[in-house]
């Protein structure tokens, strides 16, 4: 079983490779890359199209086990392979809540014969209530790939220090997510004019800040690995950056709608745009986008959140946060890259090898024997998303009717194609 | 019969916020309103208006007056009137908005007015009814027709004009959607509109509303035509947002004493209800020579005929052009 691209330009982040080249693959494994390959098997002709690595999604929940009217991890492989993401980590925050090693185990087992790699974030207290530390450690050896604090931040200083100093002796992940609950609880906006025009309660960016601050300072105590889960305004960058300047083992996310869109997406109280943290001001989504450029920002995640339209189609303040992303992830990114917003390379990393870098993992990466997951794009392709053609089980995306520039052709899962637009 | 609609008709499906309406449009509204003003034409005028067409009062929040008011609007003008008693329908038993809207646009009303305590309720609901949806308060985002009335109030007191007058709107502006509501048509009518209140109460960035801000009310009333008060809506407050009533009456409530810094003979408003001994005395509010409150519940009946009216002719106007096509 082989397979050749010709004349294809293969994008490899952790190299910084940008050049037109071939690649072949043989038993599931790339073989061979770079100008002038052998041809064999399986040839197609990337005149035009892009390489690079498997998308890795940090940040996606399924409803399996407990909500499969939402989403199961068959559904969500089938939406990720559509969107060129080969690897996800799938969110604790199930029913009941991932916070055992049995349950790891059943998830793992579960998305074993999936087209995707299906890694498993373990949730980081019991019932993800923020007060009991959950068995980070066996866990761990039962394959969790990072610990995540669910919907809301771990609120207790001192628990939160206790944790992130406990899984160090592991190397652990530990993702908070990146919001102060006395500020954000019970409100559905980011606090600006536009939205109390609206009459939307809302919560500054500041809350978003004070929270990075705190983990930030409990890492340097602790020499813990924080991910800064979701920021979402330009007033958390300066606490990244000095926080990168000390060396300290912080990393941060950002979701694609938040480089995507802006609040004035929610117009006239579009639910679908609804989402947690709340979408804020172009200078916040300019910011987050020069983020990702110069590599403040480390990873870039879908946060798909299947939600049914029964959820959303509700009065603003009554109705879910959360978008389905998955599929629409890279195509929402490509048409930054096209408008001059964001470049390819540092966007690619933030979706391959920075994520597989803080999990740990071998994909994410474009070289001679690493096991052949590759997404194959055009960059420039124009097209207008169609919220009913979704694979997912969920359709709740607001990019629905929008026109995107570019889309995935190929996903290749172990050396074999798996999608094909 | 007919009105003077004729130079530029009025179009609007629905009233939902202040916002979709354009000068001409506020100016043929507010038109009809001092038309039905007159006691005269109001209870003896023509009721062939809304002959054959049915209203519904839907009210998920308790009001007194605004219910009231549309209820004997719809009345006066003719329409078959009913109000949706909403704490003993099948809302408390989970159905949602959405079921309830299909549940009574199956009932084919005509025209649909709604309150609803979530911002953009009205809006939502209007995209799934066939009938013109009117919005009486939704959350903290609008009440266009209380605006309108407030409108009308001041052009009756004022001659007619309200270009120019000084305009301070007062308290809990962050909760308020009367306030949202009047900045806009206040500036559209060309009123120049100031806000006060404490800084907890006044929302982010309310300095782009086109206002001028103010958190002392001494300072902010200086050469003031008309003094708006607003409720201190204490439901909607979680969490503290003035240390008690009396501090807050003792800063920001409306007494002479404080009166005396507008402009001499300035009038006061209020929408109601009011907490006497909170946001404004008692003396001030009941004094007929200085307050308006009175007069903005008789021009609420007025205001809202007009606005049934110019939609109900609206609404005509589109089916028959609808089924001359």
């Amino acid at each position: 079983m082989s397979l050749t691209f010709t004349n294809i330009r293969i994008l490899d982040p952790e190299s910084g490779t940008d050049k037109i080249g071939d690649i072949r693959i043989e038993d599931g494994k790339i073989a061979e890359l770079g100008p002038d390959c052998k041809v064999s098997g399986t040839v197609i002709e990337g005149q035009g199209l892009c390489a690079a690595p498997g998308l890795i999604d940090m940040r996606v929940t399924t409803g399996e086990p407990g909500r499969e009217n939402r989403e199961t991890l068959a559904t969500a492989a089938q939406a990720a392979i559509s969107g060129g993401v080969t690897a996800m980590v799938v969110m604790p925050g199930t029913d009941p809540v991932l916070d055992d090693m049995a349950l790891i185990d059943y998830v793992m087992r579960r998305g074993e014969n999936l087209p995707v790699d299906i890694h498993v974030a373990g949730a980081l207290t019991k019932g993800l209530s923020g007060e009991t530390m959950t068995e980070i450690g066996l866990m761990q050896g039962a394959g969790a790939v990072m610990f995540a604090s669910g919907k809301s931040p771990i609120r207790d200083a001192q628990m939160m220090r206790r944790l992130l100093s406990y899984s160090a002796s592991f190397n652990a992940l530990i993702s908070n997510h990146c919001m102060t609950p006395e500020m954000s609880n019970g409100t559905v906006a980011h606090e600006s004019d536009f939205s109390s025009r609206l009459g939307l309660t809302a919560a500054p960016a500041v809350s978003e800040r004070m929270m990075a601050e705190r983990d930030v300072a409990l890492a340097e105590l602790t020499g813990g690995r924080v991910l800064l889960d979701l920021v979402s305004s330009a007033e958390v960058l300066p606490v990244l950056r000095r926080a990168k300047a000390k060396e300290l083992d912080v990393a941060a996310s950002v979701s694609i709608n938040h480089l995507a869109l802006n609040e004035l997406d929610i117009g006239d109280y579009r639910t679908f745009a609804k989402l947690e943290p709340p979408l804020r001001e172009e200078r916040d989504r300019q910011a987050l986008l020069a983020a990702v450029n110069d590599g403040t920002i480390d990873v870039i995640v879908s946060d798909h959140d299947p939600r049914p339209a029964g959820e959303k189609r509700l009065p603003y303040a009554e109705s879910s946060p959360g978008a389905v992303g998955l599929e629409l992830l890279l195509a929402a990114g490509l048409s930054q890259i096209a408008d001059g917003a964001l470049e390819i390379l540092p966007f690619l990393a933030a979706l391959t090898c920075n994520p597989a870098d803080l999990l740990g993992l071998d994909s994410g990466r474009l070289r001679v024997g690493a096991a052949a997951d590759l997404v194959i794009f055009d960059p420039n392709e124009p097209w207008v998303c169609d919220a009913s053609k979704l694979r997912s089980r969920s359709k709740n995306t607001p990019f629905d009717g929008r026109r995107l520039t570019g889309r995935v052709r190929h996903t290749v899962k172990k050396g074999e194609i798996v999608y094909s637009a | 019969m007919t009105h003077d609609f004729d130079a530029y008709p009025f179009e609007r499906e629905h009233c939902l916020s202040i916002s979709d309406f354009h000068r001409v449009d506020v100016e043929r509204l507010l038109e009809l309103g001092a038309r039905y003003l007159n006691l005269d034409e109001q209870k003896d005028g023509n009721r062939e208006v809304l002959r054959g067409k049915t209203l519904i009062n839907l009210f998920f929040e308790n009001s007194t007056r605004t219910e009231k008011s549309f209820e004997l609007a719809g009345k006066r003008l003719g329409a078959d009137v009913i109000s949706m008693q909403v704490a003993s329908s099948s809302v408390k038993k989970g159905e949602t908005l959405l079921d309830t809207a299909a549940t009574l646009n199956a009932m084919n009303p005509d025209l649909l007015v709604v309150r609803h305590g979530s911002s953009g309720a009205p809006a939502l609901l209007s995209q799934k009814v066939s009938c013109s949806v009117i919005n009486a308060g939704d959350g903290m985002h609008e009440h266009p027709t209380q605006a309108l009335l407030d409108a009308l109030t001041l052009r009756d007191a004022f001659d007619g004009d309200i270009g120019g007058l000084q305009i301070a709107i007062c308290g809990d502006i962050l909760h308020s959607r009367v306030a949202r509501s009047n900045v806009q048509l206040l500036n559209l009518l060309g009123a120049n509109v100031r806000l006060i209140g404490p800084p907890t109460l006044i929302p982010t960035d309310a300095d782009r509303w086109g206002v001028e801000v103010f958190h002392d009310m001494e300072t902010g009333l200086k050469g003031c035509d008309v003094v708006m008060m607003l409720r201190l809506q204490m439901e909607r407050m979680k969490g503290a947002f003035v240390p008690s009533k009396r501090e807050y009456y003792h800063f920001h409530g409306l007494t002479r004493a404080k009166l005396a810094h507008a402009k001499p003979g300035a009038l006061v408003m209020h929408p109601g209800p009011m907490n006497r001994g909170v946001e404004i005395s008692s003396d001030v509010a009941d004094d007929p020579d200085i307050s308006l409150i009175t007069n903005q519940v008789g021009a609420g009946v007025a205001m809202r005929m007009a606005i049934l009216h110019a939609l109900s002719d609206a609404q005509d106007a589109r089916r028959k052009s609808g089924d001359a096509a």
